[in-house]
C-alpha cells in the first residue's frame, strides 16, 4: 500500500483532538492534569467541559490516586501529564489503586521518548512500554501519527479496564486515513511482503515505511505491520506474518529491555524461532540534542531499520 | 442507628473476631485492627447510610468509606460481614490460600465492601478525593469517609491530596487519622515526628477536630459533628486518639503486636477479655 503523508501535526495535538471529540460523545469522560494544559493540547476539553476538568498542580501519585477514585461513582477519567510522570514516577500508584484494583482509568502519557529532544534524558523515558506493559490486565497503546493517536484516545472510552496510551511531542507525517478503523488489539498490516517481517510502534511506524521503500528498490520485499497495541499483542497477525517472511524485524522508540521487541520475540521463540532484529535504545539513557539528532545517535532510523532487515535475512 | 450498648456489643464481638483471624492464619495487623474497631462499628452500625445486601462498585447514592492503612484489613473484614456484606464464616479463610479476604483489601476478588486495593500506604485519601468528587459530579449528596494511620502521613502523596482538598473546599470529605502514636519501628515522635498534625492539616485547608476514638459515645458524637461540617467549603480531618491493641490488656502500650499474631496461650487469654455477643463464627 502507497502510504501518503497528509500534513505533519504533533501526535499529543491529536489526543487533544480525540479528548475533545470523546468528552461531546461521553459525559462520563473526564479530564485531569498536573500542570501541562498546553504541552498535552488539552486546553479545547478544559474550555468547552470545565466542569469535568480537574487542574491537579504538580502532584502526579495524587492524581492517579484521584483518577482512580473517580471511576468509583461511573467516570471515566483521562489522566495528562508526561510519559515519565506518568508512569515511573507513579508506579506504585497505578499498580495498587489503578491495575490491581482494575480501575477504568485512562493514563495519557505525552514527550515520549527520545523525540522529546532537548530537554534531555531526565524527560526522555525509554522504559515506560516495559513498565506499563508488566502490570496484569493493563491496555499499552502506541499510536503513529495524528490520526491514529486521535482515533485511539476516542476508542480507549469504550474499553473497560486501564489503558496506558503513549505519544510524543514532536511534528511527524500524518498518513493514516481518517476512515481507517482503528482497533484495540487488532494489527494493521500497512505494506505486504515476502521476504522480512516489520513491526513497529509509534513514531518509528513512518520510518519503517520510508524503510520497505528503499528495501524495495534494493530488491527486498518487506511486510511492514503497525502495532499499535503492544498490550494484548495481536499474536495472530505476528504469527502470520513472520510465517510467511522466516523474518523479523522490531522498531520502537524505547529501550530493547522491555519494549515491543520483547514482546514480538517472547511469542516467536515459544511458537515458531525466527531471526529477530531490533531496533531500540541499546540500555542507555538519552541526552539533549534535537529529535533528529538523537533517533540518529541512538539508531533508529530509517537506515537503522534498512540494515536490520538485511542482518535479519541474512540470517535466514 | 444501632443504639451505644448495642454498638459495644458489636466492638467486642468484631475484636474477638480480629484476635481469632489473625492467630487463625498466624499472621496479620491485631494492634491498630483494636485500636480503630470502636471508629468502624460506629461508621458501619449507626453513622453511614449503606446497602449492604446489594454492594455496587459504584456507591451511588450511598456513603462510601475507604481503608487507607490497608494493614488492619481484619478489623474491616469483620465490621463488613457483621453488617451483612458477606457470610461471617468467609472470616475463617482471611489470608489462606484462594480466599477473597486477602492480607491486604483487594477487589479482584469480588469482596462485596471494598472499592480499592490499599496497602502500599498513602493512596487513600486521594482515592476518596476521587470519589468524593464524583459524588459532586453525580450531585449524590453522601459523604466519603476515608481512614488512613498516623504513621502514613510520612507518605508525601498524602500532602499532595490534603493540598488539593483544602485548596478546592472538597466538603463532602471526611477524613480520619488513627493518632496511636506507633508505627512499626516504634512511637511515630521518635522514628519521624508528626509535629503538631492539627495545626498541619488547618494550614492546609482542613476543618480539624480531635476525639478519643475508643469512647463510643464520644466517636457517635464526633462523626455527628462532622456530618454537620459538611457542605461548608472545607474537608474535614478527624484525629482519632486511640489505644493500639485496646481491649487486649498485653497488647496495649506498644507498637509490638502492630504485625504479630497471638499464640494459642495467648489467644485465649486476649479472648478471656473480650465477650462473644454475637457469637464467634
Amino acid at each position: 500500500m502507497e502510504l501518503k503523508v497528509i500534513n505533519y501535526q504533533d501526535t499529543r495535538s491529536g489526543f487533544g483532538a480525540g479528548l475533545l471529540e470523546v468528552g461531546k460523545k461521553n459525559e462520563k469522560v473526564v479530564a485531569l492534569c498536573a500542570d501541562l494544559i498546553g504541552s498535552l493540547k488539552m486546553d479545547a476539553f478544559v474550555k468547552e467541559f470545565p466542569e469535568r476538568f480537574f487542574q491537579m498542580g504538580i502532584s502526579e501519585a495524587h492524581m492517579i490516586g484521584m483518577a482512580a477514585g473517580l471511576t468509583i461513582g461511573g467516570y471515566i477519567p483521562y489522566t495528562g501529564t508526561f510519559a515519565n510522570f506518568s508512569t515511573g514516577r507513579v508506579y506504585d500508584q497505578i499498580r495498587q489503586a489503578v491495575a490491581y484494583s482494575e480501575k477504568n482509568v485512562k493514563i495519557c502519557a505525552s514527550h515520549a521518548g527520545l523525540t522529546l529532544g532537548e530537554d534531555g534524558a531526565t524527560h526522555q523515558i525509554l522504559e515506560d512500554i516495559g513498565l506499563m506493559k508488566m502490570l496484569p490486565g493493563m491496555t499499552v497503546i502506541v499510536p503513529c501519527d495524528y490520526n491514529q493517536t486521535k482515533a485511539a484516545t476516542i476508542a480507549i472510552a469504550d474499553h473497560e479496564g486501564p489503558v496506558y496510551l503513549r505519544f510524543g511531542r514532536p511534528k511527524v507525517p500524518n498518513f493514516t486515513t481518517e476512515d481507517r478503523p482503528f482497533i484495540i488489539g487488532k494489527a494493521d498490516v500497512l505494506c505486504e511482503g515476502t521476504d522480512v517481517s516489520i513491526f513497529a510502534a509509534g513514531h518509528m511506524v513512518w520510518k519503517a515505511y520510508e524503510a520497505v521503500n528503499q528495501l524495495r528498490e534494493e530488491g527486498i520485499s518487506a511486510e511492514l505491520i503497525n502495532i499499535h497495541t503492544i498490550k494484548p499483542l495481536d499474536v495472530e497477525a505476528v504469527m502470520l506474518s513472520a510465517s510467511k517472511t522466516k523474518c523479523v524485524v522490531t522498531a520502537e522508540e524505547h529501550q530493547m529491555n522491555g519494549g515491543l521487541g520483547d514482546s514480538i520475540a517472547q511469542v516467536l521463540s515459544r511458537n515458531l524461532p525466527l531471526p529477530v532484529e531490533m531496533v531500540a535504545v541499546k540500555d542507555v539513557f538519552g541526552q539533549s540534542g534535537t529529535p533528529e539528532e538523537l533517533m540518529a545517535v541512538y539508531g533508529l532510523d530509517t537506515s537503522d531499520i534498512v540494515a536490520a532487515a538485511k542482518r535479519a535475512v541474512a540470517r535466514k | 442507628m444501632t443504639d451505644i450498648n448495642d454498638l459495644k456489643n458489636i466492638a467486642s464481638q468484631v475484636r474477638r473476631d480480629i484476635v481469632r483471624m489473625v492467630h487463625g492464619c498466624q499472621s496479620g495487623h491485631p494492634g491498630g485492627s483494636l485500636g480503630c474497631t470502636d471508629l468502624l462499628v460506629a461508621l458501619y452500625f449507626n453513622q453511614m447510610r449503606i446497602k449492604p445486601e446489594q454492594f455496587s462498585m459504584d456507591g451511588t447514592g450511598e456513603d462510601v468509606f475507604f481503608l487507607s492503612n490497608g494493614h488492619i484489613s481484619p478489623l474491616l473484614y469483620s465490621v463488613l460481614a457483621r453488617r451483612g456484606f458477606f457470610p461471617v464464616a468467609e472470616l475463617a479463610t482471611f489470608r489462606k490460600l484462594h480466599s477473597r479476604l486477602q492480607g491486604h483489601p483487594a477487589t479482584m476478588e469480588g469482596l462485596p465492601g471494598i472499592r480499592i486495593a490499599s496497602g502500599s500506604l498513602g493512596q487513600g485519601l486521594s482515592v476518596a478525593i476521587g470519589a468524593a468528587w464524583a459524588k459532586k459530579l453525580n450531585k449524590d449528596n453522601h459523604l466519603v469517609y476515608v481512614l488512613m494511620g498516623d504513621g502514613e502521613q510520612q507518605e508525601g502523596q498524602i500532602w499532595e491530596a490534603a493540598l488539593h482538598a483544602g485548596a478546592r473546599g472538597l466538603d463532602n470529605l471526611i477524613g480520619i487519622i488513627d493518632y496511636n502514636g506507633q508505627q512499626i519501628d516504634g512511637p511515630v515522635d521518635q522514628v519521624m515526628s508528626l509535629g503538631d498534625l492539627k495545626a498541619k492539616y488547618e494550614a492546609f485547608g482542613w476543618s480539624v477536630i480531635v476525639f478519643d476514638g475508643n469512647n463510643m459515645e464520644e466517636t457517635i458524637e464526633t462523626l455527628e459533628i462532622a456530618r454537620q461540617y459538611t457542605g461548608k467549603g472545607a474537608p474535614i480531618m478527624l484525629l482519632m486518639k486511640t489505644e493500639m491493641g485496646m481491649g487486649v490488656d498485653f497488647m496495649m502500650g506498644t507498637h509490638k503486636w502492630h504485625g504479630s499474631a497471638p499464640n494459642d496461650e495467648q489467644k485465649d487469654a486476649a479472648l478471656a477479655q473480650l465477650d462473644e455477643t454475637l457469637g464467634d463464627y
